[in-house]
């Protein structure tokens, strides 16, 4: 076993023990914690196969902005996670059904068949100068611009239905105007008054 | 005597010598950066103090000078409690999660031209990656104190290093447009020459928004929300003594270092001397890198003496609508330039 095969089935073993241990854990936070241990696993295992920008995007998108929103929101909502598992074994055969559906469709795709090496042979393996990160931003700004901006286009169009969707105006918040502050000067605020002294001596 | 040492290295088998120069490469990185972090939080009191019109720390040894080892001695020997309803496997977690990115992140900063652990090619993503987990450390050490205080302030830390995250992200994008490369060394070769080609002219708003971003991501003064002490006690870390409480402090603080020295590799030239010539030159690579280091760090102790804490919902408000809008608008301006005008070159 060389090295390399060594670190894949370790990055493997620890990305399926993280992946059971988010479905089974009962704490909620502790479940979000181990999905960041699989993205980083799942970004180990990207690496080996020399796409070092996917990679570093995983961690840097997922593990460094989205999970910790995930954990934000989680740990600030009380799950009672008994009243959670009450219905288990109502839905168990519902569930059950959609998974090995899905896992009979999945292995009617993902064969050796049409992922095989036969299909997709191994790529020749580049010098060290070589830049993923330069190829993919070529293949993206020119042979895919379109797709490229139509989902950057999808996107904002989400960004701003969540806006819409979620903000409320309240007419009795208060608010400030953070121009209105820096014109202040001191005479709008400070009156000062020139008076006689009142007692004497 | 040399050639006895070089026969016993050759003794060992390719891959240990790989791992043994690395670690070497570790060492040589980490043990000064330790003491660094050290004299920076005896430098932050002398500096604080005298702007104070104070002394500062001068008791244990000459002119204060043992006053870090001191401390650290004390954290050392005091006892590290774990609160009884505490999650006691995350709480002892969270230090380490703390300190572990940014000290990763050293390992692909170039200090000079050959002078680098790691010279790897998308090392600028690699730093940003690194220095977003840092995150996790605080949040999950105010999660597992299950403390209020320590709550309210991981939930203003996540917050926050969210929004500046994005800000520096786009800044970072500047500096990619104008070098060309995600190589830190090969951006510190492209500002080579003197003081006028380094990327600060260009790219000047850009180089004002990462240093305040900079700043809120390390958690410092004005936005040091997540600690807050006249709010919230101490914020996320009100729960840990002991060592426990030092690596969080020699986290904040080794992050301190790593967020000027990236300043310094991507807007000031880096190791670059500022003239090309005769008093200039005199002075090593590695004695620019580090007196740029010194000067940005020294910003960061001014600004704590000079600034009072922002409040919480300006830190948004500048966050999100001053600086990630001037990044928006000066990256565009940059690609507009760059390729509809013959001025492109001014960024190059």
């Amino acid at each position: 076993m060389t090295f390399l095969q060594f670190m894949f089935y370790f990055f493997s073993a620890v990305l399926v023990f993280a992946a059971t241990m988010v479905i089974t854990i009962r704490n909620p936070v502790k479940a979000a914690l181990f999905l960041v241990l699989a993205f980083f696993s799942a970004a180990g295992l990207w690496v080996l196969l020399e796409a070092e920008f996917l990679a570093i995007t995983l961690v840097l998108v997922y593990v460094g902005a989205v999970m910790v929103l995930f954990l934000f929101v989680v740990m600030m909502l009380d799950v009672n996670l008994v009243r959670l598992r009450e219905g288990f074994g109502e839905y168990l055969p519902i569930g059950g059904t959609v998974a090995v559906l899905m896992v009979l469709e999945m292995s009617i795709i993902l064969g050796s068949r049409h992922f095989g090496l036969n299909r997709f042979p191994v790529p020749p393996g580049h010098s060290a100068g070589f830049s993923n990160t330069r190829e993919l931003g070529l293949q993206l700004y020119t042979v895919y611009v379109y797709p490229f901006e139509i989902a950057a286009l999808i996107l904002l169009v989400a960004i701003i239905a969540a806006i819409a969707l979620t903000m409320r105006k309240r007419p009795r918040t208060k608010h400030q105007d953070p121009g209105q502050q820096v014109r202040v000067r001191h005479e709008d605020r400070v009156r000062i008054v020139k008076m006689i002294a009142e007692k004497k001596g | 005597m040399s050639a006895i040492l070089v026969s016993v290295w050759h003794r060992f088998p390719p891959w240990s010598q790989l791992a043994l120069s690395s670690l070497g490469g570790i060492i040589v990185i980490l043990v000064p950066l330790m003491v660094a972090v050290a004299y920076l939080t005896f430098a932050e009191r002398k500096i604080i103090g005298y702007m104070q019109v104070r002394i500062g720390p001068n008791r244990v040894g000459p002119h204060g000078w043992l006053q870090p080892i001191a401390d650290a001695l004390k954290l050392l020997f005091k006892e590290i409690i774990i609160p009884s309803s505490a999650n006691k496997f995350l709480f002892v977690l969270a230090p380490v999660l703390s300190i572990g990115p940014s000290l990763v992140a050293w390992a692909v900063i170039p200090f000079t031209d050959r002078l680098v652990l790691a010279n790897i090619n998308a090392s600028l993503l690699f730093i940003l990656a690194m220095t977003s987990m840092g995150v996790y450390g605080v949040v999950v050490a105010g999660w597992a104190s299950n403390s209020k205080y320590a709550f309210l302030g991981s939930l203003r830390a996540a917050a926050q290093i969210v929004s500046y995250e994005i800000a520096m992200g786009f800044a970072l994008v500047g500096v990619l447009m104008a070098a060309g490369t995600l190589n830190l060394r090969e951006i510190v070769l492209h500002q080579s020459g003197n003081i006028t080609d380094w990327y600060i002219w260009p790219l000047f708003p850009l180089f004002i928004v990462y240093f305040i971003s900079g700043v809120a991501e390390t958690n410092r003064s004005p936005f040091d929300v997540a600690e807050g002490e006249s709010e919230i006690v101490a914020g996320f870390h009100v729960e840990y003594s002991g060592m426990a409480f030092a690596v969080f402090f020699l986290a904040e603080y080794a992050n301190m270092i790593l967020i000027s020295a990236l300043t310094s590799i991507m807007f000031l030239g880096g190791w670059m001397a500022p003239f090309d010539v005769a008093p200039f030159t005199w002075i090593p690579p590695l004695g620019w890198f580090l007196l740029k280091v010194s000067g940005l760090l020294f910003c960061f102790l001014w600004f704590r003496a000079t600034f009072p804490r922002y409040r919480y919902d300006q830190i948004m408000r500048l966050g999100w609508k001053v600086l990630i809008p001037v990044t928006l608008v000066w990256i565009t301006l940059i690609g507009v330039i760059m390729v509809f005008t013959p001025w492109g070159h001014i960024f190059h």
